[in-house]
């Protein structure tokens, strides 16, 4: 990494700065360095160095803009005397690779003007032995994650080891914000609080929408916190990549644009190229790989690959040796970007937002503006693109708000500090409503969490003799058995990865790793199978503990395989827009072939419109398909497919799954709907609707999350990690055994409460159909029509259990017993049984 | 309760699976039981009770204490359905002896409850190999001609009852897969699936089932209308 020209550490030439009465002077040290360099203080790094007494400051600046420093400054310029023993600032960002990265930018001015200041990173990665020599004695600066920092705070010296902790920084705090990551988090500041009550806290953040609800999270409730702007930088340049050949009506892959792709590769140093989920990243790789003419050096870098493959791309592109990068969000934060001077973006942004701090990392020269390219992968993504642009140009972010903090997340803070030694229920109380997200806790309801911690909370009381926690005769709690603190470490952390596999090459002795598929996926292979990991193709062999097994084929065309990714939040806003795009009579604005292909959509169906209800029915796949327009927002559209599958189901029309984006719902099943009204029916939705909520599938992958991070279900045990099996209970079974005999449980109210973040009341439903009214325009075609055909390759299915699965189950069965004929054996029953019993 | 002797309801009478094993009719029942009609006698296997007592004390993780009753309320109705004379369960009833120890006194009652008026055999099994302080006969195997019930398939097998091994069965079907505890069987041995609440399974087509059950082994989906495949492998 070089320094110069190159603003990493947020040097960059700025404005010089007058010394003004009131403002902190630099020490001379830190004059002399930067006067060396020909630099001067950014205004606002002087301002974060002038306000370091605050107890919380919140910093938004774009990348590049100096952040880093603004946010350590203070803490070097504390520690530049020698006087502080031990740890004083501890960082905090959501990528391990972050952490490392930012050691490497400060360490070079700490050592480049001699300062006595120990820096040091801890993240999963760091090995066990500086691991222990850290907690025995610390650094003066630690860089961390969320999930290092939980785990230190629940070993019983934490007091010790963060005694003389001054100073909290928060990086990236915008992306930590809107996750349970994020809350977590916030109680482990909560906690450091209590053990060093002048602590003061520091969120370095990207643009958002709503920086007062991040300022709010921030702080000690109720402490306030400044929000300090930095300059913007310029406005970003975005654009639709112009393609010569159009893109196809449905699919993720833009395959299409690759040639037009490639061209902008050469005519840029670094390229990034998007992709909103880990498959279609690899497709595109994949893709680009077999056009790649020029043998140009393109990487691949995606969650589910494996971590030395990942870093070995990022060490790559640092040193400035590739020339692009396909991606998902993985390299979305932070890490040093380089010489990456454009930023494509495959497929519609799921939200303007993320869009906007994507490209904000591009070109780090800090006074031009950053470069991007959007490329939608079909027709109606072209449409959503250039609602994205519009929106971009007006400013106009956007984002849900965040609710309160859940309480699963609390579950596992409570461990955490049984983990950490005996407690008081009512001093824990206390620092956990300073936490701001936690402010309006009741008393009751943590009693409930502490139960749940304490006995499992069950209405059976069964478990007094083996008890997680109990109270003691002074009223503290402790934990039953001491040893259950291993246990609780090894399973803290908020991100969900169960139900992968590791996927290796197949050798005698441990092959190779390639990355991890999900295990739905995997149970689907047989061996012979070929999939898509890390862009190369491979055949699945077999399965070994846990373990795909794989070998290297280039020949057969590989399944799709599918990854767990980061879910994108909803936008309504730009589903709004759209809806009104179409009430356009022509679309001078869009490409010549989407504008033909809307415009096809109003020849052979119709073009949606407010007001009314456009429903399409027709078969597809072998099933029949009823598509509902309603331009909901994807909870709507969600909470509407839920709902109407009930109606279907009761009606005997045999839905067998949904799927719903921000604009449309589509409902697959064996009988087509003739008639939609009846479905609408307010009454009939609501009728039954608890019991058929309960029972969904949304329900239930809501319940496995909460309960996994809450410890009822627990993913790692010492006995998994000498066998590497996983022993996990089924958390349907669990779900499923709670609503028939303990429906008031502290789970099943957790995750109402998360399930219905991603739905929208009753009302809503209610309000959208008396708006509509009898206006329901209901099209029958024997085809999918141009506007239905994304829909059919959207993730995030949900699949429904009802008659529906019986009939198909009764009609395989059947087909397969005639096949292998073993229909026809029916050997004649014999005589009476004889008892024969030995006694 | 059904008056002894009635006749089952239509609803009842699709709810299994008729097919003939080693000479005797018999119906493999959609909650995972098994049913001999002319033998009036119903078979479960690895009930697992009391594994929340056993997950709880081993490993400090405490689970919805309601299997026992759970699966206690469906062999009181498989039981109430066909009026068995005979029950026999296959072995691995209790997840453990100390688990068996640790029921509470109400389920045991109940369990005391079905057992009035009813032969009632407890097979041993790996997990509770030993005496149970229950009542009824307690036996590692048990022959009615012309078959025999033992907990673990062995290697001579002829008209062999057994567990142990939770089959289960995944069929796929336009896009979705459906995967279910399934009896196996083929001419020579018949494995139930495991009937307890809180348990899991293995795949037929897994290498140790597809080594014990014969090419022409046959799979029988437990649910609400049990159905007949060849065995997936």
């Amino acid at each position: 990494m070089r320094i110069g020209a190159r603003h990493r550490t947020g040097l960059a030439p700025g404005r010089r700065s007058a010394i003004l009465p009131g403002m902190t002077t630099l020490p001379q040290i830190f004059h002399d360095w930067f006067a060396a360099k020909g630099w001067s203080i950014h205004p606002h790094q002087q301002q974060m160095l002038d306000r370091a007494a605050a107890p919380a400051l919140l910093l938004i600046a774009p990348t590049g803009g100096g952040k880093t420093l603004a946010g350590f400054l203070p803490t070097l310029v504390d520690l530049a005397a020698g006087s502080h023993d031990g740890l004083h600032t501890l960082y905090i960002s959501p990528l391990k690779a972050l952490a490392s990265d930012i050691k490497r930018n400060l360490t070079t001015p700490v050592s480049e003007m001699g300062l006595p200041i120990r820096i040091e990173d801890r993240t999963g990665d760091t090995p066990a032995s500086r691991k222990k020599r850290q907690r025995a004695d610390p650094p003066h600066i630690l860089l961390t994650t969320p999930e290092s920092l939980a785990l230190l705070t629940s070993y019983e010296d934490a007091p010790r080891m963060f005694r003389g902790l001054k100073r909290v920084v928060v990086d990236e705090i915008h992306a930590l914000a809107e996750s349970k990551r994020g809350d977590q988090l916030m109680l482990a500041l909560g906690r450091l609080q209590r053990l060093c009550p002048d602590l003061k806290r520091v969120g370095l953040s990207a643009t958002v929408e709503d920086p007062a609800a991040i300022a709010q999270q921030l702080a000690r409730h109720p402490d306030p916190c400044e929000i300090l702007l930095a300059d913007p930088g310029p406005a970003p340049d975005i654009s639709m990549l112009t393609t010569d050949e159009a893109p196809p009506w449905s699919g993720g892959g833009a395959a299409y644009a690759i040639p037009a792709v490639l061209d902008q590769i050469r005519q840029h140093k670094t390229t990034l190229i998007f992709h909103n989920t880990r498959a279609q990243a690899e497709i595109f790789f994949h893709n680009l790989w077999l056009a790649n003419e020029d043998s140009l050096p393109v990487g691949i870098h995606h969650g589910s690959l494996d971590r030395q493959q990942r870093e070995r791309v990022e060490g790559a592109m640092v040193r400035g040796e590739l020339r692009a990068i396909v991606c998902t969000g993985s390299l979305d934060l932070g890490i040093d970007w380089g010489d990456v001077d454009l930023v494509i973006q495959i497929g519609a942004p799921k939200n303007v937002k993320r869009l906007v701090q994507r490209i904000g990392r591009a070109n780090h020269r800090y006074n031009a503006p950053s470069k991007a390219l959007l490329v939608p992968a079909n027709r109606f993504e072209v449409v959503e693109c250039v609602a994205a642009l519009e929106a971009v140009r007006e400013g106009a972010l956007d984002g849900d708000p965040r609710g309160r903090g859940p309480r699963d997340v609390l579950c596992q803070h409570i461990l955490i500090t049984a983990a950490a030694g005996p407690f008081d229920a009512d001093a824990l109380y206390a620092e956990v409503t300073t936490v701001g997200a936690y402010a309006a806790l009741t008393r009751a309801e943590f009693d409930a969490c502490l139960d749940f911690c304490a006995t499992g909370g069950y209405a059976l009381r069964a478990y007094d003799q083996w008890q997680r926690l109990l109270q003691r005769a002074d009223g503290q709690w402790q934990l039953r058995d001491p040893r259950a603190g291993q246990q609780i470490r090894m399973n803290i952390g908020t991100i969900q990865d169960t139900d992968t596999l590791k996927v290796r090459l197949k050798r005698n002795r441990g092959g190779k790793p390639l990355g991890e598929v999900e295990e739905g996926f995997a149970a689907s292979l047989t061996p012979g199978d070929t999939f898509l990991i890390g862009g190369q193709i491979v055949r699945y062999e077999g399965l070994r503990e846990m373990t795909v097994e794989v070998s290297r084929n280039a020949a057969k065309k590989p399944k799709v395989a599918t990854f767990l990714g980061t879910k994108f939040a909803t936008s309504t806003q730009l589903s709004a827009r759209v809806i009104e795009m179409f009430q356009q009579e022509s679309w001078p604005e869009l490409p010549a072939h989407t504008a033909d292909w809307l415009q096809l959509q109003r020849e052979v169906s119709r073009l949606p419109e407010p007001g009314r209800l456009l429903i399409e029915s027709f078969p597809h796949d072998g099933r029949e398909q009823t598509v509902i327009y309603g331009f909901a927002g994807r909870n709507g559209q969600q909470t509407l497919g839920l709902l109407l599958t009930k109606r279907m189901e009761e009606m005997g029309l045999n839905p067998m799954g949904f799927v719903a984006t921000d604009y449309a719902t589509l409902i697959w099943g064996l009988t087509p709907v003739l008639n939609p009204a009846p479905l609408f029916e307010l009454d009939a939705l609501q009728d039954g609707l608890e019991t058929w909520l309960a029972g969904n599938a949304v329900m239930k992958r809501t319940f496995r999350a909460s309960a996994t991070i809450a410890g009822l279900i627990q993913r790692n045990t010492p006995a998994a990690r000498k066998t590497g099996r996983q022993a996990t209970f089924s958390s349907d079974i669990l779900y499923d055994t709670l609503q028939k005999y303990d429906p008031g449980h502290l789970h099943l109210d957790i995750t109402r409460e998360e399930a219905l973040r991603g739905l929208v009341d009753f009302g809503r439903i209610e309000e959208m159909a008396q708006r509509v009214g009898n206006r329901i325009d209901h099209i029958t075609l024997s085809r999918v029509t141009p506007l239905a055909a994304p829909l059919f390759l959207e993730m995030g299915r949900v699949p429904v259990k009802g008659a529906a699965e019986e009939k198909l189950l009764a009609e395989e069965a059947a087909r397969l017993m005639q096949t292998s004929g073993l229909a026809n054996i029916t050997p004649q029953p014999a005589s009476t049984p004889r008892w024969r019993v030995g006694y | 309760m059904l008056a002894p002797g009635a006749p089952m309801s239509d609803e009842q009478i699709m709810n299994c699976h008729e097919f003939t094993f080693a000479g005797a009719a018999l119906k493999a029942l959609g909650s995972g039981a098994l049913w001999w009609p002319d033998a009036a006698l119903l078979c479960v296997s690895d009930l697992h009770l009391g594994k929340s007592e056993r997950v709880a004390r081993r490993a400090g993780q405490s689970l919805p204490p309601y299997e026992t009753r759970d699966t206690l309320a469906r062999l009181a109705a498989d039981l109430a359905h066909t009026q068995a004379r005979t029950v026999i369960c296959l072995g691995d009833s209790f997840d453990d002896l100390t688990a068996a120890a640790a029921v509470p006194e109400d389920e045991r009652l109940w369990i005391t409850q079905l057992q009035a008026g009813r032969r009632w055999i407890w097979i041993e099994g790996n997990h509770d190999p030993g005496p149970l302080e229950f009542g009824g006969e307690h036996l590692q195997d048990i022959e009615v001609e012309p078959l025999v019930f033992r907990h673990i398939a062995s290697d001579q097998a002829e008209g062999e009852v057994s567990g142990h091994y939770h089959p289960k069965a995944a069929v796929r079907t336009r896009g979705r897969q459906i995967s279910r505890p399934a009896f196996l069987f083929d001419s020579k041995r018949l494995v139930l699936p495991a009937y307890g609440t809180y348990t899991g399974g293995l795949r037929s087509h897994s290498a140790v089932l597809r080594k014990l059950m014969g090419p022409k082994a046959l799979a029988i989906l437990t649910g609400p209308v049990p159905t007949c495949v060849p065995m997936p492998r």
